[in-house]
């Protein structure tokens, strides 16, 4: 048996730690009161650049779990030359995201080829009635605002392209 | 309560006496639960646990409660329904049975029994019987492996708590709690009277062995096999919901704030200051206001005894059932007999 | 004779029931008592999730038990069949869902085997750190819940408080707390943010410290060693009969560790480091064993911070993924045990069949054996020290 008794050294390090948390404060954040920031990079809820989505169904199609619904028509556009022909372009009608199916993977952020997905690390979205939770492409819009730039990258690491 | 040189007539007295038994059981109660359950745990945990109810959220057990009374009293199908209704209310009487000889003052007392501790130890035990019955009634596994190992480990903690308290009896030469507190208060340690005699500097084996045993009357880590919920669920109180799971709640704490109180009383010098800072020779001569700082007093130490109780509640593992029984019959016994032995030589030949 | 056939051709309900009527026989042979079925789960705080123990009581002794599993069932080796490869990191995410990176790692490795790719050196070595971070993360958790389960209340708090550290820095450099899905076939989907390193290193620093406390609070106190010492005692031969891994076989005393055994890509054999095992093969070793390997994972990720080779994190793969036909399996040694993928391509964009070995289903397969005879708190301290995350079991 060890000189101090481990119920001793167990009640030490339960004291200890009531001062700590006396003197120091505690480790939890009061949350509606004070919030902590998330991390630049994660994955609270999914923004969307309209201009950019040219409506290919890339995103629908690599999602998991298939929340994402996208509806477009073609539309003619005024052509980019003068005198050209004008441009056929997808003009989206319904861009919706249901996030009680969503399973935060990111995999259409990364797939999309246009940039028009980005994740924003807003959390505070819940509804109290779970259809409140498909999100349409207005609202999604409005996520924008709260995407930040992409952190800086680690020494030693590869600039990207 | 003649003392305060006023005539109360026999149905005041009794009134006055059933009203301070309840603020004497519930006060401690809800004082416990709120200083070490809430706050002190999560402290010791790194949190701040209740803040939003009240001013650092004193009032959250007022809100617990609010939230129990309106949950449905459920009974379950197969139980015996009339026993699992009475026996919350069993457990809960014991305590208040149990708070009637504490002393709180030199007049302040509910009753002055000649056989005060002997009465309290024997009262103590009514709560096993409450805790069977809840555990058999409940027609629920659990709660009968819950029950049953209530019963086994209460009364093994019983022998040792009474063993310890001989000590006490002994070097006081008296059973009554009144007198108790008067002999630790007017007395001397080797001639120094600057502290009374405390039986917690003289009786220190004993105030051990009492604190062990409290430990396991109470059912609190690493003492709770019976509530278990790792194992049990919950134990003899696994069936229980709303209203009745409160008094057995109410009645945890309640019993380990009298429990507290009674260690206080019997090792810690009770309602007294030492008498000898005030020039006093015997209860008759100590003045009147301690009848008013004597209750203060009592729940100061019951305070201190309950935060030891609790902080090693919050930081041991529980021992297994025959573990207890082991640690019970093999160690504190054996502890306690040796301290009777030594108090009872040391009585003869002082 | 008709009954016995049924039981060895596999009617494993009626093999249960044989044996419950055995244990009865014994039962009431001895002292003409009564015995009593205790369904253990699948709702019990003891079994985190929703595994369910059988168990035939005589008092407080149990004469017979067996786990039964499968309310937990997600039927994942069905559903990455209509998955493509890189959803399919998405789902196994969520398999055993404390270290959640290290469920992908075997499976990217075992898809990157199948394609003929390797991952850069940088990626390999992030890679690595992450694993051992996500094993942090989950064993830390681990010695907080052996606490519960033993009765302490207080060791679970402080194991949640400084999980929260570990948890960050994944959500820092990965996006998700939980379910990273960082991994990709060959490499990692980005680099790591800036000041990551040396946060981790602070972060290294707390949970070595977070161990000290724990050793303290916990597996120095007597109570907790009387309740673990000689508790469930697994040895060597039998361990190795039943198939565990991980702490579990290294507490019986075998030393096997696939990190250090196996020819892998990772960067574990790239620094020095211990595997520890215990002789003695009871509660105690398995824990003691997971409290080590929590330290010697801390100082794996110290070492790998200190020489991460610069370049790209990303292989050169074409971007619709399609792998050519073939098998291949792949295991690492995940913070449960072993973990394996067996994936079998057709040369599609998804995998044809994947076979998850998981560490926990394998583990779990010796609760009847080691429960014969124990009292019902030692069930518990049992199977608190085998350590099962449900997710693993049923999948």
């Amino acid at each position: 048996m060890a000189i101090v008794p481990g119920l001793v050294k167990g009640l030490g390090v339960t004291l200890s730690t009531l001062v700590r948390t006396v003197t120091k404060g505690s480790n939890t954040v009061q949350y509606p009161h004070e919030k902590e920031a998330p991390p630049v990079r994660a994955r609270g809820v999914i923004a969307l650049h309209q201009d950019n989505c040219t409506s290919c169904m890339l995103c629908s199609r690599s999602c998991p779990d298939w929340c994402i619904y996208i509806e477009a028509h073609k539309e003619l556009a005024p052509p980019r030359r003068e005198g050209g022909k004008p441009r056929q372009v997808n003009k989206l009608d319904r861009f919706d995201i249901d996030y009680a199916l969503c399973m935060y993977c990111g995999i259409c952020v990364e797939v999309c080829p246009f940039d028009a997905l980005f994740w924003s690390p807003e959390y505070e979205y819940s509804e109290p009635r779970i259809s409140d939770l498909l999100h349409d492409k207005t609202k999604l819009s409005e996520w924008m605002e709260t995407v930040p730039e992409a952190p800086a990258l680690e020494a030693g690491a590869e600039k990207k392209k | 309560m003649s003392a305060l040189a006023i005539e109360i007539p026999y149905w005041g007295q009794s009134l006055l006496r059933v009203l301070g038994g309840l603020v004497a059981v519930l006060l401690p109660a809800g004082t416990i639960v709120y200083v070490f359950l809430f706050k002190m745990m999560s402290f010791m945990q790194s949190r701040l646990g209740p803040m939003e109810a009240g001013p650092y959220g004193s009032l959250q057990l007022v809100a617990e409660v609010g939230k129990w009374l309106q949950k449905e009293d459920i009974v379950p199908t197969n139980a015996d329904r009339r026993i699992f209704r009475m026996a919350p209310i069993v457990v809960l009487v014991s305590t208040f049975l149990l708070v009637a000889v504490v002393p709180f003052g030199p007049d302040a007392w509910f009753t002055d029994f000649e056989t005060g501790i002997f009465y309290a130890l024997a009262v103590s035990s009514v709560s096993v019987l409450g805790i069977l019955m809840a555990g058999w009634a409940s027609a629920n596994k659990y709660s009968l492996l819950g029950g049953l190992r209530a019963a086994g480990q209460l009364i093994a903690y019983e022998l040792p708590m009474v063993l310890a308290v001989v000590g006490v009896v002994i070097q006081a030469g008296t059973m009554n709690l009144q007198q108790i507190v008067v002999a630790q208060n007017s007395g001397s340690i080797f001639g120094f009277d600057g502290l009374g005699n405390p039986y917690v500097l003289t009786q220190f084996v004993g105030f051990l062995v009492f604190m062990v045993a409290m430990q396991a009357e109470l059912s609190q880590a690493p003492f709770d096999m019976p509530i278990a919920e790792s194992e049990l669920v919950s134990g003899y109180m696994t069936e229980y919901s709303g209203f009745r799971f409160l008094i057995f709640f109410i009645g945890e704490f309640a019993t380990a704030g009298v429990f507290a109180m009674i260690a206080s009383t019997l090792f810690l010098g009770g309602w007294g200051l030492p008498f000898a800072w005030f020039g006093w020779d015997s209860v008759d001569s100590v003045a009147n206001w301690m009848n008013v700082a004597g209750p203060v007093i009592v729940v100061t130490k019951m305070m201190a005894v309950t935060f030891l109780v609790m902080w090693v509640r919050f930081s041991s593992p529980r021992l297994r059932e025959d573990q207890l029984q082991r640690f019970a019959w093999k160690v504190l016994i054996p502890l306690s007999l040796a301290n009777i032995m030594v108090t009872a030589v040391f009585k003869v030949v002082a | 004779m008709t009954a016995l056939d049924d039981a060895v051709l596999g009617d494993r309900q009626r093999l249960s029931y044989i044996a419950s009527q055995a244990a009865d026989a014994r039962l009431n042979v001895e002292l003409e008592t009564e015995g009593m079925t205790l369904n253990i789960g699948p709702q019990h705080p003891a079994t985190h999730g929703t595994l369910r123990i059988i168990a035939r009581l005589d008092g407080e002794q149990v004469v017979w038990a067996e786990p039964s599993c499968g309310y937990m069932h997600r039927g994942y080796e069905k559903l990455t069949e209509v998955r493509t490869y890189p959803q399919v990191t998405t789902l196994v995410n969520r398999i055993d869902w404390l270290g959640s990176f290290a469920n992908e790692v075997p499976f990217i490795l075992a898809a990157e085997k199948l394609m003929g790719v390797e991952a850069p050196p940088r990626a390999q070595w992030i890679r690595t750190i992450l694993f051992e971070l996500s094993r942090v993360a989950n064993v830390s958790l681990f010695l907080g819940d052996l606490g519960v389960q033993l009765g302490a209340i207080t060791p679970v708090f402080l194991a949640f408080r400084d999980r929260e550290y570990v948890l960050n820095l994944i959500e820092s450099a990965t996006g998700g707390r939980f379910h990273p899905n960082f991994d990709r076939i060959g490499g990692l989907k980005d680099d790591l943010p800036a000041g990551w390193i040396a946060e981790t290193k602070q972060v290294m620093r707390k949970m070595r410290n977070f161990c000290d406390e724990i050793e303290s609070l916990l597996f120095g106190n007597e109570i907790f060693q009387s309740r673990t010492r000689g508790i469930g005692v697994i040895p060597r031969d039998v361990a190795m009969q039943y198939g565990l891994s991980g702490a579990n076989l290294r507490a019986s005393g075998v030393d096997w560790d696939l990190r250090r055994d196996q020819d892998s890509p990772m960067a574990w054999n790239k620094v020095s480091w211990k595997v520890h095992t215990h002789p003695d093969g009871d509660s105690f070793a398995r824990c003691w064993v997971r409290l080590q390997e929590t330290r010697e994972a801390t100082l794996i990720v110290d070492q790998l911070l200190d020489g991460i080779p610069s370049g790209p994190v990303m292989a050169k793969v074409p971007k619709i993924i399609k792998v050519p036909e073939g098998e291949a399996w792949v295991s690492t040694e995940n913070p449960l045990g072993e973990m394996g993928y067996y994936v079998v391509s057709r040369g599609d964009i998804g995998p044809f069949r994947v076979k998850i070995r998981s560490a926990s289903f394998n583990n779990i397969s010796i609760v009847p054996w080691a429960l014969r005879g124990v009292y019902v708190p030692d069930i518990i301290t049992i199977l608190a020290s085998l350590y099962f995350i449900l997710g693993d079991i049923d999948r």
